[in-house]
């Protein structure tokens, strides 16, 4: 019976003392270096090529993409925009480069487009197949003129979370970054359609990034704008997105 | 106490055990965490509906977690890194064990050990909860255990795991068709899990009932004294 307790005791002060190292600096240090291996030896064992995402058949398409996350936008600015069927919307190209833009859908269709049959896999666990079209985030990146000191590319989103007690209720933007290497790779591209038809409001319309490499949460919708930095410390809250900054989620989603 | 000591377990394979054991137990608890976030399974590349799945598991409680409240984002953080820490940990007692001659001197098991006459006598003789027989370090269905466990499921969750990390995934498709699908290394990932956990209670108990102090004893001193029991211990 004392062994017993014994066990039982052992086992919450083991239970305590993750959670207490789980909330330490060190820990964090770590986990960071950890993340840093695994990326690292993700780019190592693809042999010195440019590692790709598998594309599939048209035949391995989900009946159903579904909508996770936000599935749509509160804001009237955005319910004007979905019931124009997104004719003024505006991607804006700006920071760290030669030519700032404002691009229209239309220009966004004229530039050459790839299409890629990907397999998306949340962070929960599911995953679902569909095919997507948009521009490579490369050749607007190239048109705009990216500077030498640019590190990041940031994605700025339409859609937003309420956080907070019910008596301080705050908006927080959703945002995304991801390094050059992500940001210049063939299978980064900016989605407009999805199998085909326009997005649906659900998997982020009118526009959505792809970022074949990495998990679903790094993949925003209802993209707004693209911005090119030095460093993300300033961005928000820091750590490179909104996941990143309001639960702990890891900056490298490809683990 | 004029009893001899005797080898026992090398340096390296004590060191890896109890590296192993924390890594394992780490990485057992934090993946039901993880398996909190979804917990449907399914076959075959991808899936998120009901109708899909083959299992539904039941929801992990804290304290069988960690951290020992849901954080998808704190569970994975010590996945990520204990994930390192086991997988150079096993490649890294591999290649010690193979150089040592550990790995084929006892893990191996000859061709005689594996007639049936012979399995009949360690099972009776385990009923009999006797385990000082066998001719090697190890009786056949420890060898049977340890190997299971050592070259097949520990790999293999390794190779699931890494099936389920898009950048790696990236490096190496061929792993995920090799698995069926991403969903399905997941599923094997799940069985793998609760199947050390199996070897895991299995391996406890055997440890007790086999002399506790003299088995951790020399997992950790590397030395037996002959004869001696934990009566005398």
């Amino acid at each position: 019976m004392q062994r017993r307790n014994f066990l039982v005791a052992a086992g919450a002060a083991f239970l305590a003392g993750c959670s207490e190292i789980g909330d330490t600096a060190w820990f964090a240090k770590l986990v960071e270096g950890a993340q840093g291996w695994h990326r690292g030896l993700h780019r190592a064992l693809g042999g010195g090529r440019i590692t790709m995402a598998p594309e599939y058949d048209r035949s391995a398409i989900s009946p159903f993409f579904r909508g996770n996350g936000n599935q749509t936008v509160d804001s009237d600015e955005y319910r004007a925009a979905e019931a124009q069927g997104f004719a003024n919307w505006r991607l804006s190209v700006s920071g760290l480069v030669d030519n700032p833009m404002a691009l229209s859908m239309a220009d966004i269709r004229a530039l050459p487009q790839r299409t890629q049959v990907t397999r998306h896999d949340c962070v929960e666990g599911w995953s679902a197949t569909g095919e997507w079209t948009g521009p490579q985030l490369s050749a607007i990146l190239d048109a705009a003129g990216v500077q030498a000191e640019a590190n990041f590319i940031v994605f700025r989103c339409a859609d937003f979370f309420m956080r907070g007690p019910s008596n301080n209720r705050r908006r927080v933007d959703y945002y995304e970054s991801c390094d050059m290497d992500d940001a210049m790779h063939p299978q980064t591209i900016v989605a407009h359609q999805l199998n085909g038809e326009a997005l649906p409001t659900r998997n982020g319309a009118p526009l959505r990034m792809r970022l074949e490499r990495q998990l679903g949460y790094k993949h925003p919708k209802y993209l707004t704008g693209i911005e090119v930095v030095a460093s993300l410390e300033e961005i928000n809250g820091g750590k490179g997105g909104y996941w990143e900054d309001i639960a702990g989620y890891q900056w490298y989603a490809g683990i | 106490m004029s009893a001899k000591p005797r080898k026992r377990h090398a340096l390296s394979t004590r060191i890896w055990h109890w590296i192993n054991a924390i890594s394992l137990i780490v990485l057992f608890m934090s993946g039901l965490n993880i398996s909190n976030a979804h917990r449907r399974l399914y076959w075959g590349n991808d899936g998120f509906a009901a109708a899909d799945a083959w299992l539904e598991v039941p929801r992990f409680p804290g304290w069988m977690t960690i951290p020992d409240y849901y954080s998808l984002s704190a569970a994975r953080d010590w996945h990520v890194l204990f994930s390192l820490v086991f997988g150079f940990g096993l490649l890294a007692f591999m290649i010690a064990a193979v150089v040592n001659g550990h790995m084929l001197r006892d893990v191996f098991a000859r061709a005689r050990e594996w007639r049936p006459g012979n399995i009949w006598i360690d099972i009776r003789e385990h009923v009999k909860f006797n385990f000082e027989h066998g001719e090697g370090k190890y009786n056949i269905l420890q060898k049977i255990a340890y190997a299971s466990v050592i070259l097949i499921l520990l790999p293999l969750m390794i190779f699931t795991g890494m099936v389920m990390s898009p950048g790696m995934e990236a490096a190496w498709p061929w792993m995920t068709d090799l698995f069926g699908g991403r969903q399905s290394a997941r599923s094997l990932h799940f069985i793998a899990a609760w199947l050390l956990f199996g070897f895991f209670v299995l391996h406890i108990v055997l440890v007790l009932v086999s002399g506790p102090i003299k088995q951790i004893r020399s997992m950790i001193t590397g030395h037996e004294f002959e004869g001696t029991s934990d009566a005398e211990a």
